[in-house]
């Protein structure tokens, strides 16, 4: 999606990359398609799957899916070295469900125990992947996220992780019954449900904030 | 009103699937159409590999398989075996269900609602109402909505993939023609669904409602669906290819003609080279686009080890055509 860009707003034009490899990638492009009309932003949202594509953008969002899949398939093109770095430079990244257990230093279950694919890590946290159990167990509840409006937020949760360890740096910004299913590290924000199927654009929006502030602040 | 990314349409006012609790201060709500459309998105741009035990679902997802679909006999199989092809042995699927991480699907006879009842009570992630096996109704599909895990269905053209959804059922696949190894069929059923929509596109953009209207009603669906579909320019649910997907390339023909991900039967587990081949598939499905990379994921399978196929034309048994007339 091109949300046409003119020359006279260029400092308010970002470009979030949406990475294309599995999962609901179209809906996060969608969602922050909504949420840059909301902003009332120019930008580009554009699928990037190769080290070269992910060079030139000022945030990124890992969509949901099976991290297994996308695990394998990033080590397949080697970007993990490259998102490694870029994310580690500070550029914004949210990462939704799979995206999020991508993102994180470990991940685990009740089935099989530690996740075999190796992980980007950046993300100083342990994850339980389907913690909540499997899709019959798949369920909507209005959150509270700390660093938002007050308004609760649909949380859509399909088949999800909960974050079982966080370290120092990390800051927890949604607790369902106690279990934490959204965090804050910097420039990261991992998410346990879907922001991008709730209809509801403001960590989609928040992400963009972050982008722009991160473009400005490397003058690219 | 908030907007989804996924279309509700069509919803039933009152599903039995949906079921409410209140676990200290959350109230949760399990099986509405936003979680089974969205369990279905989530399968997007991947590959769902046919499996009959624990073995090969191992293989299955160790290759990059987004999910399972467990049966007792592969397509292949069942068109050799004959006889009547019911639903897998429920200890065959809690036996993958505690050996792999990735969803289980498990497939049921059309129309057979109690077959489909002892997969939800076994927990698996999705329901394949499928020709594959032998119709318990030739009448009525399930009634999708009173359950609360999410269903596939199998369709060759608009109107039964509109029934399907109509139903409940949260995601369609091309019925193509199972177990033979051939992909002609479903790239038929493919480009049928295509220019159906184009047309309805077409007729929705001229606003003539009467014209649609009369569409709907010669599809045999609501007017509300085929005004959603429409609008959309696609289906209101993520549409996979499936039958005789052999190799990589085949898999990426379907991808570039419109599918948002394949699944495939036979042609895995009844070639030489499985486990190369599952890999080379799930490669070639997501850099589709990509002809390099697809060249690279046929370098990876044997042309000598395909499943050797049969030719559609001259089948006794078209499972394709079951359950076209509910």
């Amino acid at each position: 999606m091109n949300n046409s860009s003119s020359s006279s707003s260029k400092k308010k034009s970002v470009t979030i990359g949406v990475l294309g490899f599995q999962g609901d990638i179209e809906e996060n492009v969608a969602a922050t398609g909504q949420a840059l009309q909301e902003l009332q932003m120019d930008g580009n949202v554009k699928i990037v799957r190769y080290p070269h594509e992910i060079e030139n953008i000022n945030g990124l969002i890992l969509p949901g899916g099976e991290s297994t899949v996308q695990s394998t398939l990033i080590a397949i093109q080697q970007s993990q070295p490259v998102l490694k770095k870029r994310i580690s430079e500070g550029l914004p990244v949210l990462g939704t469900c799979a995206g999020m257990i991508m993102l994180s230093k470990r991940a685990y279950d009740r089935v099989i125990g530690d996740t075999k694919p190796k992980l980007i890590g950046n993300l100083d946290i342990v994850i339980e992947r389907n913690a909540f159990g499997r899709q019959s167990d798949s369920f909507e509840a209005d959150l509270s996220i700390s660093m938002l409006s007050k308004e609760a937020f649909k949380g859509v949760f399909i088949r999800a992780p909960v974050v079982t360890e966080v370290g120092k740096n990390v800051e927890v910004i949604c607790k369902l019954n106690n279990r934490i299913v959204a965090v804050k590290q910097e420039n990261i924000i991992g998410t346990a449900f879907h922001p991008e199927l709730s209809g509801d654009s403001r960590i989609h929006r928040h992400l963009i904030e972050m982008a722009l502030e991160f473009k400005n602040k490397n003058g690219s | 009103m908030i907007m989804t990314t996924i279309s509700l349409v069509a919803t039933e006012p009152k599903p039995k699937g949906i079921k409410v609790e209140t676990i200290e201060n959350a109230r949760m709500v399990r099986g509405t159409t936003l979680l089974k459309r969205g369990f279905a998105h989530m399968q997007k741009h991947g590959v769902v590999m046919d499996v009959t035990n624990v073995e090969q679902a191992v293989i299955a997802e160790d290759a990059g398989a987004v999910a399972v679909m467990v049966l007792d006999k592969l397509p292949y199989d069942v068109r050799k075996a004959g006889g009547v092809a019911r639903t897998a042995s429920v200890k065959v699927i809690q036996e993958i269900m505690d050996a792999i991480t990735i969803p289980v699907m498990a497939k049921c006879r059309i129309g057979h609602t109690d077959e489909a009842k002892v997969l939800e009570a076994v927990g698996v992630d999705m329901i394949d109402e499928s020709e594959v096996l032998t119709p318990a109704d030739e009448e009525r599909h399930i009634w999708k909505w009173d359950f609360t895990p999410p269903f596939v269905n199998g369709a060759k053209n608009l109107g039964e993939a509109l029934r399907r959804i109509e139903e409940g059922c949260a995601m369609i696949r091309t019925k193509g023609e199972p177990g033979t190894g051939n992909v002609s069929e479903a790239v038929t059923h493919i480009r049928i669904v295509n220019s159906e929509i184009r047309r309805i596109r077409s007729i929705y953009q001229d606003g003539d409602k009467q014209e649609l209207m009369k569409a709907a009603r010669e599809l045999k669906v609501s007017y509300e669906i085929v005004e959603e579909t429409a609008r959309l320019g696609k289906l209101p649910v993520v549409n996979f290819a499936a039958g005789g997907i052999t190799t990589p390339a085949d898999a990426a023909l379907l991808m570039n003609l419109g599918c948002d991900g394949v699944f495939v039967g036979s042609g895995i587990f009844k070639s030489d080279d499985p486990a190369q081949r599952a890999r080379a598939v799930v490669l070639a499905t997501t850099f589709h686009d990509d002809p390099t990379t697809v060249m690279e994921a046929q370098k990876m399978v044997d042309e000598k080890k395909s499943l050797l196929g049969m030719d559609t034309s001259k089948l006794e048994l078209r499972m394709q055509q079951r359950g076209e007339h509910g």
